[in-house]
């Protein structure tokens, strides 16, 4: 591989680890700015995709310009961040609808039963 | 005899392909390993999958893959002017509920998923009788138009998919 293209390709990978590091700090900011906590939850989420996905992105093809080859356990690690995150994001809804949403402020569900986490508490199976 | 051996085929070949990302190298060893892990495992987590999912288009998956990996750069762009240049009051947050056509539960929650990494909604929450989904949208003028986008764009495909 020439110098040139050496260079080109790691100019890119910089350029999208700096982009990624801005959507990070973007979505941190976010959780500082918005008001409420439903909308602070939004902020996290997205660090997890762009930010993180970014800095994955480069780590793996990070060895290509000098002619190593894709480190591919950065793709496992973004397969358990895409299953893990949502779960986390749900569970803190989950909290937020509990302890701080009046339900008066709920839609309807439109099936004729509740919000399962407001619905009556069932005994554990 | 094989349905016995290997009960959950998906889960054995997702084993398998997750044992060899986590080595980095392709070796016979890694693949004996590889094998062994992807037919105990699954029948020691039998318990906790009582059905097959059943993928009637395994290649629309690939397609939705990439799908909802482009509208997440799109929506990234669009909740970071929200966040830096919005005024806090012109925020219009909104909660949405989603009827819900899919039926079968893996491709429920993959649509749950979904929403919650696409920056600008998560899901928070369900009906108790699994047939609606609450969404909660940072900015929504619309609440109906969210809506209908997430069932036409996603719960659409996705029904395709799984049923």
């Amino acid at each position: 591989m020439t110098q040139t293209f050496e260079l080109a390709v790691e100019l890119f990978l910089a350029a999208i680890l700096v982009g990624g590091g801005i959507f990070a700090l973007v979505g941190s900011y976010g959780l500082l700015r918005l008001p409420e906590p439903m909308q602070r939850l939004h902020a996290p989420t997205k660090a997890t995709t762009i930010g993180v996905g970014a800095a994955l992105l480069v780590s793996a093809l990070d060895m290509l310009p000098q002619g190593g080859g894709i480190s591919w356990q950065e793709l496992l690690i973004t397969i358990f961040l895409l299953l893990t995150a949502p779960i986390t994001a749900l569970f803190l809804a989950k909290t937020l609808l509990l302890r701080h949403e009046d339900p008066a402020t709920l839609p309807e569900t439109g099936t004729g039963h509740p919000w399962a986490t407001l619905g009556e508490e069932r005994p554990d199976p | 005899m094989l349905r016995r051996l290997f009960p959950h085929p998906y889960l054995t070949l997702t084993l398998i392909v997750l044992w060899f990302l986590l080595v980095n190298q392709i070796k016979v060893g890694s693949l004996v390993m590889a094998v062994f892990l992807g037919t105990i495992l699954p029948h020691l987590t039998s318990a906790w999958w009582p059905d097959r999912p059943i993928i009637r288009r395994p290649l629309g998956l690939l397609a939705y893959t990439a799908l909802v990996m482009w509208d997440v750069i799109v929506a990234n762009f669009q909740v970071a002017r929200i966040v830096l240049f919005m005024p806090k009051a012109k925020i219009r947050s909104a909660w949405v509920t989603i009827p819900l056509d899919l039926r079968s539960p893996e491709a429920i929650s993959l649509l749950a998923g979904t929403i919650t990494m696409t920056p600008g909604t998560v899901s928070s929450d369900m009906s108790a009788c699994g047939k609606a989904l609450l969404v909660h949208s940072l900015h929504a003028p619309d609440p109906d138009e969210v809506r209908d986008t997430i069932k036409a764009r996603y719960e659409a495909r996705l029904k395709r998919i799984f049923e």
